[in-house]
């Protein structure tokens, strides 16, 4: 849907993305002197670098020691094929700003969805209140953030119509239409997403960011003797429309048969402990589920983690680094910054089986007087920014994808996921396989849907026996959850075997 | 804005709207407000105030549909937002089947009041709010040498929406919650158990504020030490603060677009027996000062009770309008208000007394259910039961099976439903459940 965003507030000419400047060299006495992007940022959220200040100091009155200021104006658009058709379109659109103050660890927290001084200023106050120790802090004088480009768009969103993206829905009905003579519905739908943000602490950092991200996803319903089968497929990135291809969606058209038709042969494996192998790239839901939640430091600060006493312990074998990586170009998981304004960076956690790190926002990364590492993420302007997962992968390991599935005398091969989950303290987690194999003496035999994983992170990783050269990102649409907030993730891996997990399946 | 102000927006947008075009609109404005406390070992860790706004737009222009939503709330910025969705759903391919529902279907006003909104809510204060979440963090802190940590969280919401239609329904509503939740950390040989505990209620002076660290410890203490056992069909209760995630893949049976989309196994199923005879739920919108209760729907379809299951046999799905349209069935409702299960004669406690040996189910974790087909795999937590008591925690295990085939195990609900939610499910006790372990 074409919704130019100049229409609903001055575009006071913002640089659609992209256009790194130059770091300022001059600092008048009189004030900053701020590039012209940032200005429009300013501009955009009609807020002038003096009511920053002042709203900042507001929330600094009662005795709080940080406070930032999180600006956001974010458009959001769906489009839906169903019956062939697209018929289906909305909008929505969110506006306003998150006003947080730390003291120590303690947070205070309030929004606004009117950017007026008066709604800020009495935001402030209520955040404000969780000091209360009076006196108070003066903002450091203001200094542009110059941040990297990890998602330079060719063509906006704000530029794309609905019109432009009906021929790629359509395409993708039809494709998948003429693969298959059992495919009885199709399902295809784009939903992209701009952020303007525009941050601001007390510490004086002023940054802003546009953050673009698509994705375009189908589902393909078969029938075959009364049985129904379906499955559902996507791919997701920060990028502009240029994103949506014929090559992409057919690709997509092709997977989404390709497995739908397997599900009809699928059967249940058997239940209980055996060896399971990972494909590379999306089971690295692996990694995400059985260790990145339980990495995430405000769990091992409070020390309701199962790993918060393993840092710089072994946990898994030599060959086996980890890392979580915000700074991956285009990818659905990286920012330019983190929504606390702190650069993003590719964060080690397990390097050569050691624990190196965990993911830190600033509370815990003050807590364990460490760097933040950029992992401080919020779903919106309406919410905390907590330690959160970007892109979580594993290095390539020495093995060979063949001679890691040759080993399995009775296993099963795993490659199409739709969710999981952990528990922090007990540690077990759990990933949801739609589809995959059973291994025989050593070969992939029957495929195998719809069953449950359960494993302990701690002893999962530790299982990790082999590790293959191949290592791959995924990019589908994820979604990670937590503490009610939702954000954008990837993930990836290499083929792995991991000695022993639970599989759900049926007693004979 | 007040309710009358928000009426008043209302009806501007619909008529700038059917000016500039539209055949049909609807509008909801919603509102709400939230406060949420967190403590942490006696420290108040996160303040937290939030109040929102929403308008949302329907616009049916020439058979065709999209809808609109946005925060920005000034008149102008909203006639230009609809401005464009209107140009922008003519590019939208037709859809006869898409129109606002038939007036004779909407609420009329006139009903009772539901009595689902504490108009005292708002007059709470910060320090009350803290202190009884203080209390019942008190209960479980230093109380035992393996605590880690206690954390005690105190949140309300007070929510309100008005809903107009350029074809004759008016409506408003309002709706407030409030809870307290306590979970506890402990240490242990095999990981840090936790477990958690939480009240709530409509009505402040209603929401049960003690009781709840302790019952948060007692469950995080009982599940130290869980061990993996074999394999096998076992018989499984599932506690009643669980039992509604195993209710949800057939909710989503029941959903008109899942069956429009083929992905329901419960398609063509009105009229038959679709679970075991113990399972009769009504959807009963009308209860007082029920959780879920409602005089109208988010299309402003009149809210009617109607039987879901009765012994076994399905009677109804949840059809909104537009499905209602597709189907070429009579709309009942797109959603779920107040699942009312019968209930059978036992609670949990005496259910677990008299089982020789099976799986007490306390949590679920992860998994899914295919809806075409039903088979579903879902992680547990839990306890082995043998000769009526718990023998020790049970965890990595998964039960697997098909949904169709699931309800039919069922041998027993029990008379226990958990206070506050609108799913009021008892404890319920399956047969020869297909548990994966060693």
């Amino acid at each position: 849907m074409k919704l130019r965003r100049r229409e609903f507030i001055r575009l006071g000419g913002i640089t659609a993305a992209g256009s790194l400047v130059l770091p300022s060299m001059l600092q008048s006495c009189k004030g900053p002197v701020l590039s012209d992007n940032v200005n429009s940022y300013l501009n955009h959220f009609e807020v002038t670098p003096h009511l920053l200040k002042k709203v900042i100091s507001t929330a600094l009155d009662k005795g709080g020691d940080y406070a930032d200021l999180y600006f956001e104006h974010t458009i959001n658009n769906f489009s839906n094929l169903e019956d062939k058709k697209v018929n289906q379109a909305s909008s929505n659109i969110g506006y306003g700003v998150g006003i947080r103050v730390l003291k120590g660890d303690q947070t205070g927290y309030a929004f606004t969805e009117e950017i007026t001084p008066e709604a800020m200023l009495k935001a402030a106050t209520t955040a404000a209140n969780i000091a209360n120790s009076g006196g108070s802090l003066n903002p450091a004088d203001i200094s542009e953030y110059i941040t990297p480009n990890l998602y330079p768009v060719k063509i906006s969103w704000e530029d794309t119509s609905v019109k432009d993206k009906i021929p790629f829905l359509e395409r993708m009905n039809d494709k998948i239409f003429s693969l298959d003579n059992r495919v009885s519905k199709v399902n295809a739908s784009i939903g992209d997403t701009t952020s303007y943000i525009l941050f601001y602490n007390s510490e004086g950092r002023l940054a802003w960011d546009y953050r673009p991200l698509v994705y375009l996803a189908g589902s393909c319903v078969m029938e075959q003797n009364g049985r129904i089968e379906n499955f559902y497929v996507s791919r997701s990135a920060r990028e502009g429309s240029e994103f949506l291809t014929d090559e992409l969606v057919d690709m997509l058209a092709n997977e989404a048969v390709e497995k739908t038709k397997l599900q009809f042969e699928a059967v249940k494996p058997k239940a209980g402990e055996m060896e399971v192998v990972m494909s590379p790239g999306e089971s690295g839901i692996l990694l995400h589920e059985a260790i990145g939640h339980a990495f995430e430091a405000d769990f091992n600060r409070k020390g309701t983690s199962i790993f918060s006493d393993k840092m710089g312990k072994k946990v898994a074998e030599n060959f086996i680094t980890i890392v979580d990586d915000g700074t991956l170009p285009s990818n659905r998981g990286s920012l330019n910054f983190d929504d606390e304004g702190n650069p993003t960076e590719n964060t080690v956690i397990v390097k050569d089986g050691v624990l190196t790190s965990y993911l830190h926002d600033r509370i815990s990364a003050a807590y364990y007087k460490v760097k933040p590492t950029g992992n401080g993420r919020r779903q919106n302007f309406r919410y905390i920014p907590i330690p959160r997962m970007r892109c979580t992968r594993m290095e390539n390991g020495p093995h060979k994808k063949e001679e890691i599935i040759a080993s399995v005398k009775n296993g099963i091969y795993v490659d199409s996921f739709s969710n999981g989950q952990v528990n922090i303290g007990a540690g077990d987690f759990t990933f949801f396989v739609k589809a995959g194999y059973i291994i025989e003496k050593g070969k992939l035999t029957r495929p195998i849907k719809d069953i449950n994983i359960i494993g302990n992170g701690p002893q999962a990783l530790a299982d990790i026996v082999m590790a293959a050269d191949d290592t791959k990102l995924a990019d589908g649409t994820w979604t990670c959850g937590k503490a009610g907030q939702s954000v954008p993730v990837t993930m990836g891996l290499p083929t792995v075997k991991i000695k022993k997990l639970t599989v759900g399946g049926i007693n004979a | 804005m007040n309710t009358k102000e928000k009426y008043t927006l209302a009806d501007q947008v619909i008529e700038h709207a059917l000016k500039s075009g539209a055949k049909q609109v609807s509008v909801s404005l919603n509102e709400s407000h939230n406060n949420d406390i967190e403590i942490r070992d006696q420290k108040i860790d996160r303040l937290t105030e939030s109040n929102r706004n929403s308008l949302t737009v329907g616009l049916y222009v020439d058979n065709k549909y999209s809808s609109l939503s946005t925060n920005r709330l000034k008149k102008d910025d909203l006639f230009k937002f609809v401005d464009e969705g209107i140009a922008a759903t003519k590019y939208l391919a037709e859809d006869k089947f898409r129109s606002l529902p038939a007036e004779d279907l909407y609420y009329k006003g006139g009903g009772t009041d539901l009595n689902v909104a504490d108009t005292k809510l708002g007059d709470i204060d910060a320090k009350t709010k803290i202190d009884i979440a203080s209390e019942v963090l008190n209960e479980a802190y230093n109380k035992d040498e393996r605590i880690i940590s206690v954390s005690a969280y105190y949140s309300d919401s007070i929510s309100n929406r008005v809903l107009v239609t350029s074809n004759g329904f008016k409506g408003d509503s309002a709706r407030t919650n409030v809870s307290l939740y306590v979970t506890v950390s402990v240490k242990s040989d095999k990981g840090r158990p936790s477990d958690y505990w939480y009240e709530n209620a409509i009505f402040y002076d209603k929401l049960k504020k003690t009781g709840i660290g302790t019952k948060a410890l007692e469950r995080t203490l009982k599940k130290i030490g869980p061990e993996k056992i074999n394999s096998g069909k076992y018989t499984m209760i599932v506690e009643n603060r669980s039992a509604p995630n195993l209710l949800s893949p057939l909710y989503n049976a029941l959903q008109g677009n899942n069956l429009y989309q083929k992905q329901s196994f419960l398609a063509d199923k009105i009229g038959k027996s679709v679970a075991s005879s113990i399972m009769t739920v009504d959807d009963d919108p009308l209860i007082i000062s029920g959780p879920g209760s409602r005089l109208f729907d988010d299309e402003g379809l009149a809210a009617v009770k109607r039987p879901i299951l009765e012994d076994g046999t399905l009677r109804n799905y949840y059809i909104d309008n537009y499905y209602g349209r597709k189907l070429g069935m009579e709309p009942t409702s797109g959603s779920s208000s107040n699942a009312v299960f019968r209930l059978g004669k036992r609670n949990m406690d005496e259910m677990v007394a008299n089982l020789k040996k099976g799986i007490l189910v306390t949590g679920f974790n992860g998994g899914n259910c295919n809806g075409s087909t039903g088979d579903f795999s879902y992680g547990i937590e839990g306890y082995l039961i043998e000769n009526g008591s718990i023998v020790h925690p049970v965890n990595e295990m998964n039960i697997s099976g098909n949904m169709n085939q699931l309800w039919f195990n069922l041998v027993e609900a029990g008379n226990d439903i958990v206070d506050g939610s609108s799913f009021m499910i008892p404890t319920l006790m399956f047969e020869g459940i297909d548990f994966s372990g060693i």
